[in-house]
C-alpha cells in the first residue's frame, strides 16, 4: 500500500516533467511571437517589441527560458505578459467564478444519469428506455452552442430574465432575496447546458455497464436466493456496474481548470476557459503553461485518487 | 400411441408435466423446452441428462420461474411443488420458493459468487430473506453450513471474497449457501462441470452426505454420464427439448432402449474400448427453432427406419417405469 503510494507519487512526478517540457516546446513552436500580437500598434515599435523580449527573457536560448519559468512558476512570482498581474490571482480569481459552474454541473450530470441509466438497463426495450435513449441521442447530436442559444431566447422571453454574464448589471441596490435569485437564475442556465451533454452521454454509459452486469451469473444466483427484484439490481447488480465509474469520478477532477471555453463564452461568464481561450489568442505564454501545469497536476492526481477509490470498492484489487 | 407415464408416486415432491418453454426470435420460435414431464420423490436423486443446447438448463430455470420473459414464453404445463403449481405463482410467491424450498446450485461457482461481496454476506444474505434470524444466529448458522460443507476454519474464511477460494471451495460455498434454509429440493445445474475431477467426486460426495442426512431431494442436470452413474436414482435423458427416455439408473445404463441413450453410453470412453477411436453421434443437436418432422432424432440415428421421418411415437412402456420414446416394434424391426 505504502510502496504503491510512493512509487506512484514518484512515477507521477517524472510524468509532470515531461509534460512541462513538451507543453512548454509546443507553446514556443507554435507561430505567433508574443512580442508580435499586434503588429498594427503604432505603440509597437522595434524599440517596444526589443524591450519586450528583453524583459520577459524571449532572447534567451529555450531552456533558459524554460528554466526561468518555472522558477518563476514554483516562487509564485510569475505575472501575465499582457498586464503585469499575479498570474497565480489571477486564476485564483477566475476559478472561483468557474467553482460553482462546474459543481452544478457535475451535481446535476451525475446525479441525474445514475437513474436514468439505470432505470433503462432495469427496463430495457420498454417505453421508459425508448424514450430516454431518444432523448439521449437528440442531445448528444444538438450543438451546445445552438442549444444554448434556443435556451437563452426561451429564459429571456418567457421569464424575462437576462441570464448573460453572473449577475443582471445594477443589481446593486436590490434586496439580497433579489440578488440570490438572480444568482441563481444566472448560473442555472449554463450549468443545464454544461450538463445536458454530460447527462446523455454518461446515463448510455450506466445503462450498458448496467445491462452487462445484469447478465451476469451472480445475479441469477441472487435472484434463485428469493431476493427481491430491487435487492437484486441495486445490491447485487448495481455495485458491480459502480466500479468502473470510479475511475472516470476521479478524471472530472481535471475539470475543474479546465472549465468549458464555448459555454462560458457564449454566456459572458468570466470563468477559467475564457481565460485561457483568451490567453491563447494574446500568447500570454505564463498564463496559458500555468493552466497547463494545474490540469496536468489534477490529471495525475485524479487518476491517483481513482486508483485508491478502486482499492476501496473492489475487494480483488490489491496494490 | 397414448402417453404412457408411470403412476404418481405417493411422497411426489416435484412434479413437471408437459412443460413448454418457447423464445421468440425475430421471425421463429425456437421452441427450447417442447413437453417435458417428471417427477422427483422426496429424498431422491434424479437426474435430467443430455446434450448442450437439449433444454435442461432452461427446464431448471423455469422450476424457479427464473426463465427470462420475454423473449421467452412458458407455452403450456405444470410445474408442482406438492401442492402448489408454481407456474401460477406471483413474482413474491416465487420469492418465498426460492432458495427456501427450492435453492440452485450453478455451473460456474467463479461466475456464479458475486465478487464484491463476502461469502459470509453472500450466504448469511440467503437466510436473511426467509427467515427473521438475529445477526449472531445468522453468524453461528453460516459457521455451521460452512463445516458442514468441509470448508476449514469456517470462522476466517466468513470474511473471504470468492476470488480468494479456489474453485472446488467456492461450488462448496455455492452448495453451503443453496442449504442455507434446509430446502426440500437442490437443483444442480452441471454443478462439477467447471471443476477437477479429484474435486467433482468431492462434491458428489458431499451432496449425497448431506442429501442422507436430511431427506432432501436433488435434481441433477448434467450431460456427464460419470455423475448420473455415480448419484443417480433414476434418470430422465433428454433430446431437443424432450424426454426421450426414463428409467432406474440400472434400467437406462444396462437396458437403453432409445438410440440416443445407446449412442450417449457408447460415447463414453472406458477400459475395454482402449486404443479404438472413441464414438460420436454423427451430427449435432437440431435448432430448437427448425427441428425435423417425426423423431427429432432420426437425422443422426444410425437405425432410423422409414416411419421415424413422418411419425413420432409417445413414450412407451418397456416395464417397471421403464420408458422410452422408441416403440420395441421399431427395435424389432431394426433387429430382424
Amino acid at each position: 500500500m505504502f510502496s504503491f503510494i510512493g512509487r506512484s507519487i514518484i512515477q507521477k512526478t517524472v510524468t509532470l516533467f515531461f509534460v512541462s517540457v513538451i507543453s512548454f516546446l509546443i507553446i514556443h513552436l507554435a507561430p505567433g511571437e508574443p512580442s508580435q500580437v499586434d503588429p498594427m500598434n503604432p505603440k509597437f515599435t522595434p524599440e517596444m517589441v526589443e524591450r519586450f523580449r528583453q524583459e520577459f527573457h524571449l532572447n534567451e536560448p529555450l531552456y533558459t527560458q524554460y528554466l526561468l519559468f518555472y522558477q518563476d512558476l514554483f516562487t509564485g512570482k510569475i505575472v501575465s505578459w499582457k498586464d503585469n498581474q499575479p498570474v497565480l490571482a489571477k486564476i485564483w480569481e477566475r476559478f472561483l467564478n468557474s467553482l460553482p459552474l462546474f459543481i452544478v454541473g457535475t451535481l446535476l450530470t451525475w446525479t441525474l444519469s445514475f437513474p436514468v441509466g439505470i432505470r433503462s438497463a432495469i427496463f430495457r426495450g420498454g417505453i421508459y428506455d425508448r424514450s430516454a435513449t431518444f432523448f439521449a441521442y437528440l442531445l448528444i447530436s444538438i450543438p451546445g452552442f445552438f442549444f444554448a442559444y434556443v435556451l437563452i431566447i426561451f429564459v429571456v422571453t418567457v421569464f424575462h430574465v437576462p441570464v448573460i454574464g453572473m449577475e443582471t448589471f445594477g443589481m446593486g441596490a436590490a434586496s439580497w432575496p433579489h440578488l440570490f435569485m438572480d444568482r441563481v437564475w444566472h448560473l442555472l442556465l449554463p450549468s443545464v447546458l454544461g450538463a445536458t451533454g454530460g447527462i446523455a452521454v454518461l446515463s448510455r454509459y450506466v445503462r450498458s455497464q448496467m445491462l452487462e452486469v445484469e447478465g451476469q451469473d451472480y445475479v441469477r444466483t441472487a435472484r434463485a436466493k428469493g431476493l427481491a427484484p430491487d435487492q437484486v439490481h441495486y445490491k447485487h447488480a448495481l455495485r458491480n456496474a459502480l466500479l468502473p465509474f470510479v475511475t472516470m469520478f476521479g478524471l472530472i477532477l481535471p475539470g475543474l481548470i479546465g472549465g468549458s471555453v464555448i459555454i462560458e463564452s457564449i454566456f459572458s461568464w468570466p470563468g477559467m476557459g475564457r481565460m485561457a481561450y483568451e490567453a491563447i489568442l494574446a500568447r500570454d505564454y505564463p498564463i496559458i503553461l500555468t493552466v497547463n501545469f494545474l490540469s496536468a497536476v489534477l490529471v495525475l492526481i485524479g487518476t491517483f485518487v481513482s486508483d485508491l477509490l478502486y482499492l476501496m470498492v473492489d475487494p480483488r484489487i490489491r496494490l | 400411441m397414448e402417453e404412457a407415464y408411470a403412476p404418481p408416486h405417493k411422497d411426489t415432491l416435484l412434479l413437471v408435466e408437459d412443460l413448454r418453454v418457447h423464445f421468440r426470435g425475430h421471425d421463429h420460435v425456437a421452441r427450447a423446452v417442447d413437453g417435458v414431464s417428471f417427477d422427483v420423490h422426496t429424498g431422491e436423486t434424479v437426474c435430467l441428462v443430455g446434450e448442450s443446447g437439449c433444454g435442461k438448463t432452461v427446464t431448471a430455470l423455469a422450476i424457479l420461474g427464473l426463465v427470462p420473459i420475454p423473449p421467452g414464453v412458458i407455452a403450456s404445463g405444470k410445474i408442482r411443488l406438492r401442492d402448489t403449481n408454481l407456474l401460477t405463482l406471483t413474482e413474491e410467491g416465487l420469492q418465498d420458493i426460492r432458495g427456501n424450498q427450492i435453492s440452485m446450485v450453478f455451473q460456474e461457482p467463479l461466475t456464479a459468487l458475486n465478487p464484491v461481496f463476502t461469502i459470509g454476506d453472500q450466504i448469511m444474505e440467503a437466510i436473511q430473506v426467509h427467515e427473521k434470524v438475529s445477526e449472531n444466529e445468522r453468524r453461528r448458522r453460516c459457521i455451521g453450513l460452512l463445516t458442514d460443507v468441509g470448508i476449514p476454519s469456517p470462522e476466517a474464511r466468513l470474511k473471504d471474497y470468492p476470488h480468494q477460494l479456489s474453485g472446488g471451495q467456492r461450488q462448496r460455498v455455492m452448495v453451503a449457501m443453496a442449504l442455507a434454509c434446509h430446502p426440500a429440493l437442490i437443483i444442480a445445474d452441471e454443478p462439477t462441470t467447471a471443476l477437477d475431477v479429484t474435486v467433482q467426486a468431492q462434491i458428489l460426495n458431499l451432496m449425497k452426505s448431506i442429501q442422507h442426512a436430511s431427506a432432501m431431494s436433488v435434481l441433477y442436470i448434467t450431460h456427464d454420464l460419470g455423475v448420473v452413474s455415480t448419484v443417480a436414482d433414476r434418470v430422465y435423458v433428454m433430446y431437443a427439448g424432450l424426454i426421450v427416455e426414463q428409467g432406474t439408473r440400472d434400467q437406462v445404463f444396462q437396458h437403453p432402449r432409445h438410440p440416443y441413450t445407446r449412442g450417449l453410453l457408447a460415447s463414453l470412453p472406458s477400459r475395454s474400448k482402449r486404443g479404438k477411436r472413441l464414438y460420436s453421434i454423427p451430427g449435432s443437436v437440431p435448432n430448437p427453432a427448425f427441428k425435423p418432422k417425426g423423431c427429432p432424432f432420426h437425422p443422426r440415428c444410425s437405425a432410423a427406419i422409414a416411419e421415424c421421418a413422418v411419425d413420432f411415437p409417445g413414450m412407451c412402456d418397456y416395464g417397471h417405469g421403464h420408458l422410452s420414446r422408441c416403440p420395441p416394434v421399431y427395435s424389432r424391426e431394426r433387429q430382424e
